[in-house]
């Protein structure tokens, strides 16, 4: 019996029913729907959550939209960092919660200097894609010298000098109790790792520091239930996350894949709860398991990563630091995330890029938040001054919306019309992308406006402008 | 009913039995720890040390480290008052009852024992000379009646994922990257499938008759069979036909190339709805030819093609081609619609059931794969290449069975994960997946 949301009635009878619209919804049920598609958290009706009387009911929600997968919280005085909290094997079933965290690592033995330097290239690593800014979101500090006090002045010199949440890696209990001995009370780190040889005292630290605890048990799937049984009932303690191992080659990735599934499987198929963690994927195995150059290394890092992103993995320790390797990582991990319900679109309408007037061209794209993004890139990195019509293609890309004919002459006008467009512009010339020339007769139909086709790839708009906009070939234009 | 009573009950009892367990443990703990100090001060406690039975097995002790650790000095224990030593052996009991009450649970993994009665055809690509063709090799795809990499006991996926190498047959714009491996080869599409197969161990070749686009050089349909001829003389694999994506002629292309081989076993790239499907499936349906049908990104879609086409063509030649985006370009897209239609294949749909093709060049379209962009992000014959691979990678976990690609590296990374993956799921040294924990790595 896998997971399945509340109905919106078993949701509506817990909540207050006086329809007051502090929510921004008209009434409890539309709130109450809202809730089962994870468009809106329970904190946003006050009255549930300020009213002693709701209390109860409010242990009930919690409860029926609670995920199989616990969500667990890592945290630094500056940032906090949510991984698991997942209902679903498949991302069309429902859609994937909080992004897989990547964290890179830093071990024990470098001074300082190389630490401050790995903290600032980890901190800055970001790319901007489709409006968003993507990111690296923790510290792995390892411990490779085994030396408590080594451990603990490395860790001081992170926490002192990086804004991320951590987390504390040896199977050594006394030196991830140095670690914590530095560490002020903002900090909540994960402990990486309890084993079955030491978990007694990494559940002693899990308790005392009240940290969530991973568990390690490579190849033994049956000794990593065992144990978050033990943790969970036995010391009582909830935040766990489940390591089965990173293994490459033959035999061992095949085991990987198979322990990631089978484990996510039951989590949520089965809603057997000593499978319902975060699960936590290792590349940077690879650096000290594979032969072979840096390079190699590397390649298959990014591969491992991307395979365990794609197979359930909540939390993934890397070493690599280069751009490439993390590059296609954050980005797919984007697009794994995003709500397959729904397309990323931006509103429609006219933006003005630069400083547009009247003689400025109108260029046409559609609403999808990736052709938008790239489009308004390539026209600021151009610095061309231009009038951008967003149009409403149900956040489809160009190819797909004339296809499916959600791009048409009739989504052009109706955006010329709405911003008065056709005011603030002397000409009546529409650049439309290359792969709209199909619909280029329709779109001089609906509007009344001269088009021209742009060029197939937007990267080309600066010399597709430099070459077309000009007095002349306008005038040109304009006679025919 | 009531084996959940004595189930309630048992636990009760295990309840109290620990709870006994640990208020003696706590108490012990204290007597441990005075140890240490060298003093014993227990107060309100009457111990009649003749009465403690203590039987410690040495190795219990030694294997399970607990959080009350002990270490008295060995020659002071046995200067130690005779009181003392006894304490000292109650002290060690601390760990087994200890152990009692935070025992190792142990439990059994059970597996997944999902429910699909569905079955992806199988549809044999290539046809050798015992098939009645002049291939040296073929293969089979699909088979499946699970999900991809679901490794239940018992089930093996009949068969496994090939991999081919693209050939254009004319001069296009390519990747540096793909320039690079391929050098002069590139001149002469024919030794470019050679280099794919000899060097670079191709499964099957991709001719993609650019040349027969109207707004190219619009190459007239005898010459593609004259080209497709020549290929079959040259490599001895499967050969995958791809036309020009117009609608009409690659009717005309197709037609052709169907009447002049119709036993190779050829794979005809592709079909979908824009294309008058009846004037091209009749003449395909005579021959051993197997078709893909193209459905871009929707499932919808892919039941209306392979509904209509199979008025003519047996299911167990038909592939299914969703399409996909290089990563962040629509990847996401691609990857669910692969994964929503196998599992309602698997689930009993069976318009669905039949294996994926990938074209995995779509990757060198995203920008990051083909941009110059700053030093930090590497260069971008590296990324054009990763970006290939990773979207494949993709592919593979979503169940796709057939990728048509563009670079060598990406097949030979191909190759080594489908062996990986279809191995038995039985790590050798599991142990060494912790070995990066403590392990001194270079930093570049
Ligand atoms: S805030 Fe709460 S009580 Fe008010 S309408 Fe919304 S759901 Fe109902």
């Amino acid at each position: 019996m896998p997971w399945r949301p509340p109905t919106p009635i078993e949701i509506y009878q817990l909540l207050p029913q006086t329809n007051c619209g502090k929510c921004g919804e008209p009434n409890c049920m539309a709130f109450a729907v809202k809730l089962i598609n994870f468009d809106t958290t329970l904190e946003q009706c006050p009255p549930l959550i300020e009213d002693k009387s709701y209390a109860k009911n409010l242990e009930k929600l919690k409860a029926l939209l609670s995920p199989p997968v616990k969500e667990i919280v890592l945290r630094s005085p500056k940032r906090v960092v949510k991984i698991g909290g997942e209902y679903v094997l498949y991302r069309h079933e429902l859609r994937y919660m909080n992004p897989t965290a990547i964290a890179i690592d830093i071990d024990d033995s470098m001074d300082r200097d190389s630490i401050l330097k790995r903290i600032e290239a980890i901190e800055k690593f970001e790319y901007e894609y489709v409006g968003r800014k993507l990111k690296l979101d923790l510290i792995a500090v390892r411990s490779v010298t085994n030396d408590p006090k080594q451990f603990a002045k490395t860790v001081q010199i992170v926490a002192e000098n990086s804004t991320l949440p951590l987390i504390l890696c040896s199977l050594n209990p006394t030196v991830i109790e140095a670690g914590f001995n530095v560490l002020t009370q903002e900090h909540r780190p994960l402990i990486y790792a309890a084993t079955k040889d030491n978990w007694r005292e990494m559940a002693e630290l899990a308790k005392r520091y009240e940290a969530p605890l991973a568990i390690a048990s490579p190849g033994d799937l049956d000794m990593l239930v065992s144990l978050a049984k033990t943790l969970s009932e036995g010391f009582g303690i909830s935040d766990l996350a489940l390591d089965p191992g990173t293994l490459i080659g033959v035999n061992g990735l095949a085991y990987t894949v198979k322990a990631f599934t089978w484990l996510r499987y039951k989590a949520v198929y089965d809603l057997w709860k000593y499978a319902g963690y975060p699960l936590i994927g290792t590349p940077i195995s690879v650096w000290s398991s594979l032969e072979g150059d840096v390079m190699d290394k590397m390649w298959w890092e990014a591969i491992l990563a991307t395979l365990l992103m794609t197979r359930y993995a909540d939390l993934l320790i890397m070493h690599s630091i280069d751009g490439w390797v993390l590059l296609p990582q954050v980005m797919w991990r984007f697009q794994l995330y995003t709500d397959p319900r729904k397309p990323v679109a931006v509103p429609s309408g006219v933006r003005e890029i630069g400083k547009p007037d009247e003689k400025s061209p109108v260029i046409v794209t559609t609403n999808y938040a990736l052709t938008y993004s790239i489009v308004l890139s390539d026209i600021e990195k151009a610095k061309v001054n231009a009038w951008l019509v967003v149009i409403d293609t149900e956040g489809l890309a160009v190819d797909v919306s004339v296809a499916a004919r959600k791009f048409t002459g009739e989504k052009v006008a109706e955006v010329i019309k709405s911003s008065e467009l056709d005011k603030k512009v002397r000409h009546k010339v529409l650049i439309i992308p290359g792969k709209a020339a199909r619909v280029s007769g329709d779109v001089e139909d609906a509007t009344g406006w001269k088009v021209v086709v742009g060029p197939v790839d937007s990267s080309e708009i600066g010399k597709f402008i430099e070459k077309m906009w000009t007095e002349n070939k306008l005038k040109e234009l304009l006679s025919q | 009913m009531s084996r959940d009573r004595d189930e309630l009950r048992k636990r009760q009892n295990d309840e109290e039995e620990s709870k006994r367990y640990a208020e003696i443990a706590g108490l012990l703990a204290k007597i441990a720890e005075a140890l240490e100090k060298g003093v014993v001060e227990l107060y309100n406690i009457e111990l009649a040390f003749d009465e403690v039975e203590l039987q410690i097995p040495s190795s219990a002790i030694e294997t399970l480290p607990i959080p009350i650790t002990i270490t008295p000095p060995p020659q002071k224990v046995a200067e130690a008052k005779p009181e003392t030593q006894a304490a000292i052996a109650i002290a060690k009991t601390v760990e087994i009852v200890g152990k009692k009450v935070v025992e190792l649970m142990r439990i059994g993994f059970e597996e997944p024992k999902p429910n699909f009665t569905g079955k992806v055809v199988e549809v044999k690509i290539g046809a050798t000379k015992s098939e009645g063709g002049t291939r040296e090799t073929s293969f089979v795809l699909g088979g499946h009646e699970l999900p991809p990499y679901y490794y239940l006991t018992g089930y093996k996926p009949p068969h496994l994922p090939a991999f081919g190498g693209d050939t254009f047959d004319m001069k296009i714009g390519l990747p540096r990257a793909v320039r690079q491996v391929f050098g002069d080869a590139l001149d002469n599409p024919e030794e470019w499938a050679r280099v794919w197969v000899k060097k670079f161990g191709a499964e099957a070749i991709d001719i993609h008759l650019v040349s027969t686009d109207p707004t190219l050089k619009n190459a007239s349909a005898e010459e593609a069979v004259k080209t497709v001829d020549r290929f079959l003389q040259v490599v001895k694999t499967p050969i995958v036909v791809g036309g020009s994506g117009n609608p009409e002629k690659d009717i005309e292309v197709f037609n052709a190339i169907a009447n002049a081989f119709p036993s190779e076993g050829l794979v005809i790239n592709s079909l979908n709805l824009d294309m008058a499907l009846e004037k091209v499936c009749p003449n395909i349906a005579k021959t051993n030819a197997v078709v893909i049908d193209f459905s871009p990104m929707s499932v919808e879609k892919a039941e209306e093609i392979n509904r209509k086409v199979y008025t003519w063509i047996p299911r167990n030649r038909i592939l299914l081609d969703l399409n996909i985006g290089g990563i962040g370009y629509g990847t996401e897209y691609g990857f669910t619609t692969m994964e929503r239609s196998r599992l309602a294949a698997l689930l009993g749909n069976e318009l669905l059931q039949h294996p994926f093709n990938v074209g995995a060049a779509n990757a060198w379209g995203a920008r990051e794969a083909w941009m110059t962009m700053d030093p930090y992000w590497g260069p971008k014959e590296v990324r054009g290449s990763l970006w290939e691979t990773l979207t494949c990678v993709i592919c593979l976990l979503a169940g796709a069975d057939y990728f048509m690609v563009l670079h060598p590296l990406t097949m030979k990374v191909l190759k080594s994960l489908r062996e990986y993956l279809f191995s038995d799921p039985k790590p050798r040294d599991p142990e060494k997946a912790l070995s990066w924990l403590s392990t001194k790595l270079p930093v570049v």
